[in-house]
């Protein structure tokens, strides 16, 4: 869903202001998720989710400064170019207040390969050689990032299946 | 108690089409171009067109707030379902009554009136198609009143103006045919002249004088749903309210009118609806939001017969109980009720600049017989104090909508200030307006909302106060009349009392209601319910001596001035 | 988009400090995020726009952004934005709603709001279901879902909202899916625009008490025509559609309600002569 009505990019410009929003849609949802946890009390989580916030703000900030005087344009406007999310945006509706740190890993480990695949796409699409640079360096940074997902989920196993439930779970009460 | 030469009062009764309602107003109109004041209230039967209709006029040389004791003049055109008033119109034995001897014989109600008189109206239209029985009826009661016979006649031309000299003139012809037929030697109920008043009179209902008194104290916005007996003042307000740049809308349900109007007024525009006891239960709701989001909106209540859908066009007072109490939670507000129809205008207007003063729902509690009353009043002079919004101008930063404090009136924003975008709430709110469940906020918010009210400085329009006895009546809206009257007839008797009659009920007033107490050891509490709900209030808002009666009943039928002094002079006060 | 274009508004600038209290998951944050996003593309100021809502979990949305905000009783809130919207024609309304609040409590406001056609956005957040109550039957709950209130299913045929509100005269019917924030963002700026009544049914996932519904994503799609301004035919398509199309369905060219004007305006004292005897 996520890369649907990708419009075409077709500069280093358009791939700037792209790729640019693509980390402040990232940015935005983390912390969307971040204030979620903190309303439901899974603060552990919230910790998490406002790291990646901060960590996506970065990376769309060095985006910035990669582009230079190129700059970023205005992002397309207030409303994204594609219908559904930014490719590296994670899925909200896989939100869940009691969810584990793993679990939200997992849902950040799929918006990084989102934003992976468009990236390798892009370079492997037939488009201006500058650009196709330029998407190949940002899909060997996302490539890094679902690798230190990956690295992440390791240290935090999946929840046991014994795990209890919440004894006061919304759909029982 | 007929009072002869100062006031008459006739009852004019026809079934389909007879046109008694026209002939009533018609007579109105007359007396008061004749100098004379009147008050006319209609009953008709339950068909939309067609049905058994009467007019019940009283006719004086000064201003009268309700109906006499007895009528001294019946007039049948016909005698068709007559029967049914027979409760509302009491008749005496020096009671005259017109009639055709064609019609049949006169129903039960008329067995007391000793005097009649023949008025062949049959014969008459027979010899002359163009001649209306009504207007017969009119030229008749003309006479015997002793009405001057071109103000009756300019009345007519008026009225018919429209349809041609020639029907002007059949018109006309008849109303003196019928003059001619009566004979006044067997039953004159002559009123006794006066000169022509000095003061502006205007001829108006309650319901017009509510409309009017609204709009002149700010209202811009009213969304209407019709109901009687309340409609008219909505109908009443389509056209003028655009007429000064506002507007109405009708809406699908009451539920619907008073969030319109709750929705305009969040708006900056001072806003209204009227409406009668079963679109005021479905309104409850909503008034709880006003009080709580501190919305000022104004709600008219014509009162009539309940529960449920009641008596639709007969007075009753027993909404009192719903607009006091009616909401859930702790929800002050302002109720203020109208003790005549001049005083629905006075009354309106001040719920309305109350409203926008203390950002709180008003409701005015009106009712059908007030509403639906026509009658010549002076024009009213006293205009109560002007009540403006207190707005928030964006100086005040950051802005809290529901801040706590001072006197409990918080600068309200109005839409497009900028820095002040807030965001209304039902839900119990801090001062910021954010939705909050804490003790804290709620306790506070409740102080500031009762604060604001109980602590306002509402002056003497709080009640009428008249008189000084040891006996008090306490009364309240249309039965102030009432009482008043009953009370000078008692003095007449030489028994004294003394009127106290709150225009404001809601909040309530114990200081002055001490203070208007003070010294008497009696009362009597006069008001139309069937479950003594005034007198239920007032006790349970203020002290009241230890001896306490009341005269109570629900509608359709009035109490009577004569049943108020009955009650005094049983009770002995001297 | 045109890049060159200056940014003048950003959504943030229309959200409050006040953090929602929804599920982690619901749909609602996203079409917070679209009615964000809408709200910035129009470039309005906040203070011009007042977002109108009932009760339920979805008319929390007002007191989230940084606009006027009215957040009334349970089904009422097209009333309340109609008397806004007709005193104060210059504020921009935007109503709020979810499928209790709109379609049960406040269905017949819902018929006679399309009917009045007054300038109004409506957006209804439809996630079939009572969240605010923990899980009861709404009117688009399908028949045999079952509930504690409803044990089995109700049984009962799901209510069509967007087939009513073209058959009492919605100026303006699209359905948006809110896990498409930037679709759903271009349906309410398209909505804001178009004079009169436009309602955007936005199917927005309850996770909760209908985790089902995140398959949604799956089953939505693109409307396969362009929108028509012909009723007959639009009603045809909405009353044979699998529930799951996006897009402008109907587009009308109805005038939007005015009020009456008058000639020439009187002053109110002037009023009072026709009551003179």
């Amino acid at each position: 869903m996520s890369g649907a009505n990708v419009p075409p990019v077709t500069s280093v410009a358009a791939l700037y202001g792209i790729a640019h929003r693509i980390e402040a849609d990232a940015a935005e949802r983390y912390a969307m998720l971040a204030d979620q946890m903190e309303t439901h009390n899974n603060l552990d989580l919230a910790r998490m989710f406002r790291d990646l916030a901060r960590a996506e703000r970065l990376h769309a900030d060095k985006i910035r400064e990669l582009a230079g005087a190129i700059g970023v344009g205005d992002d397309g406007g207030p409303i994204g170019p594609w219908k559904a999310d930014s490719p590296e945006s994670v899925d909200l509706y896989a939100a869940r207040y009691d969810m584990s740190p793993h679990e939200a890993l997992r849902m950040a480990l799929a918006a990084e390969e989102r934003a992976l695949a468009f990236y390798t796409d892009l370079a492997a699409s037939k488009v201006d050689r500058t650009v196709r640079d330029l998407a190949t360096s940002f899909a060997a940074e996302e490539r890094e990032h679902v690798a230190l997902c990956h690295r992440l989920l390791e240290r935090y196993p999946p929840a046991s299946a014994a795990r209890p439930g919440d004894p006061d779970a919304p759909g029982d009460r | 108690m007929t009072a002869g030469a100062n006031s008459v009062s006739v009852a004019m009764v026809g079934s389909g089409g007879a046109g008694v309602l026209t002939t009533g107003e018609m007579l109105l109109e007359a007396a008061c171009a004749a100098g004379w004041n009147g008050l006319l209230t209609r009953s008709v039967g339950p068909q939309i067109r067609g049905g058994e209709a009467a007019s019940l006029l009283r006719l004086a040389r000064s201003p009268v707030e309700c109906m006499a004791d007895q009528f001294d003049l019946l007039v049948g055109i016909d005698w068709v379902n007559a029967g049914r008033f027979g409760d509302e119109i009491p008749l005496g034995e020096s009671s005259v009554l017109v009639c055709d001897p064609a019609a049949g014989a006169p129903p039960p109600m008329a067995a007391n009136a000793k005097r009649v008189i023949e008025l062949p109206i049959a014969e008459i239209t027979k010899a002359h198609p163009a001649w209306r029985a009504n207007m017969l009826a009119l030229g008749a009661a003309g006479h015997l009143l002793g009405l001057d016979e071109s103000a009756l006649h300019g009345v007519i031309a008026k009225r018919f103006a429209a349809k041609g000299s020639e029907v002007v003139a059949a018109n006309v012809a008849a109303a003196a045919a019928g003059a001619r037929a009566v004979d006044t030697e067997r039953g004159r109920v002559a009123l006794a002249p006066v000169a022509q008043a000095a003061a502006k009179r205007w001829l108006i209902t309650g319901n017009e004088a509510v409309a009017l008194g609204a709009l002149l104290g700010g209202v811009r916005f009213a969304a209407a749903y019709p109901i009687t007996p309340a409609s008219d003042i909505l109908e009443w307000l389509a056209p003028n309210l655009t007429k000064v740049g506002g507007t109405l809308v009708q809406a699908e349900d009451e539920l619907a009118s008073v969030n319109m109007i709750i929705g305009a007024s969040y708006g900056g525009v001072p806003s209204l609806t009227a409406t009668s006891g079963p679109g005021l239960s479905l309104m409850i709701e909503s008034l709880g939001l006003a009080t709580a989001a501190e919305v000022p909106i104004v709600i008219v209540d014509v009162m009539r017969g309940g529960p449920s859908t009641g008596i639709p066009t007969k007075s009753e007072q027993s909404d009192l109980n719903i607009a006091i109490y009616g909401m859930h939670g702790d929800a002050p507000h302002l109720v203020i009720a109208p003790q005549s129809v001049g005083d629905c205008w006075l009354s309106a207007q001040w719920a309305t600049g109350l409203a926008e003063a203390l950002q709180a729902p008003a409701i005015v509690l009106s009712d059908q017989f007030l509403g639906q009353a026509q009658t010549a009043i002076t024009r009213p002079v006293e205009r109560p104090p002007t009540g403006k919004r207190r707005v928030a101008d964006g100086a005040n930063l950051p802005y809290a909508r529901y801040a706590a404090g001072g006197d409990g009136v918080s600068p309200m924003a109005i839409p497009g200030t900028a820095r002040c975008a807030y965001t209304a709430d039902g839900l119990t709110h801090t001062e910021r307006g954010t939705p909050t469940s804490g003790a804290h906020d709620h306790v506070a918010q409740l102080d500031k909302r009762r604060d604001k009210l109980d602590g306002h400085e509402y002056g003497p329009l709080w009640a009428t106060i008249e008189g000084d006895s040891e006996t008090a009546v306490l009364a309240w809206g249309s039965l102030t009349g009432v009482v008043r009257e009953g009370i000078a007839q008692a003095r007449a008797d030489g028994v004294s009392a003394k009127l106290i009659a709150p225009r404001l009920l809601l909040p309530t007033r114990p200081a002055e209601m001490s203070a208007a107490l003070a010294g008497v050891k009696r009362v009597l509490v006069v008001e139309q319910t069937h479950g003594m709900q005034f007198l239920k209030y007032l006790r349970a808002h203020y002290d009241l001596p230890a001896e306490v009666s009341v005269l109570h009943r629900p509608g359709p039928l009035p109490i009577r001035p004569h049943e108020v002094r009955q009650r005094l002079i049983e009770g002995g006060s001297r | 988009m045109n890049a060159a274009e200056p940014l003048k508004c950003r959504p943030s600038d229309y959200k409050s400090e006040v953090k929602p209290i929804w599920c982690p998951g619901c749909g609602d944050y996203h079409v917070l995020m679209a009615l964000t996003r809408a709200m910035a593309a129009l470039g309005l100021p906040p203070e011009r726009i007042a977002v109108v809502s009932g009760i339920g979990c979805s008319s929390r949305i007002p007191a989230y952004t940084n606009c006027y905000g009215f957040h009334g009783v349970h089904g009422r809130s097209l009333a309340v934005a109609t008397g806004l919207k007709i005193a104060r024609p210059d504020i921009t309304v935007i109503c709020a709603s979810g499928d209790g609040d709109g379609y049960s409590i406040g269905g017949n406001h819902f018929l006679h709001a399309c009917r009045r056609n007054v300038d109004l956005a409506y957006i209804v957040m439809d996630n079939h279901i009572y969240g605010m109550t923990k899980g009861q039957p709404s009117p688009t709950t399908e028949p045999d879902f079952d509930t504690a209130l409803a044990p089995g299913g109700t049984g009962l045929r799901p209510f069509n909202p967007l087939v009513v509100a073209l058959a009492s005269g919605a100026n303006f019917v699209a359905r948006a899916y809110s896990g498409n924030p930037n679709e759903t963002a271009e349906l309410i700026v398209d909505a804001i625009k178009h004079p009169g009544f436009s309602f955007v049914e936005i199917l927005s996932p309850c996770v909760t008490y209908r985790p089902d519904q995140r398959s949604w994503k799956d089953r939505v799609h693109p409307a396969p025509v362009t929108p028509t301004d012909d009723p007959a035919r639009a009603a045809r398509r909405l009353m044979t559609d699998d529930g799951f199309n996006l897009g402008v369905l109907y587009r009308g060219h109805r005038a939007p309600y005015t009020p009456p004007t008058a000639a020439a305006m009187v002053a109110p004292e002037s009023l009072e002569e026709e009551f003179e005897v």
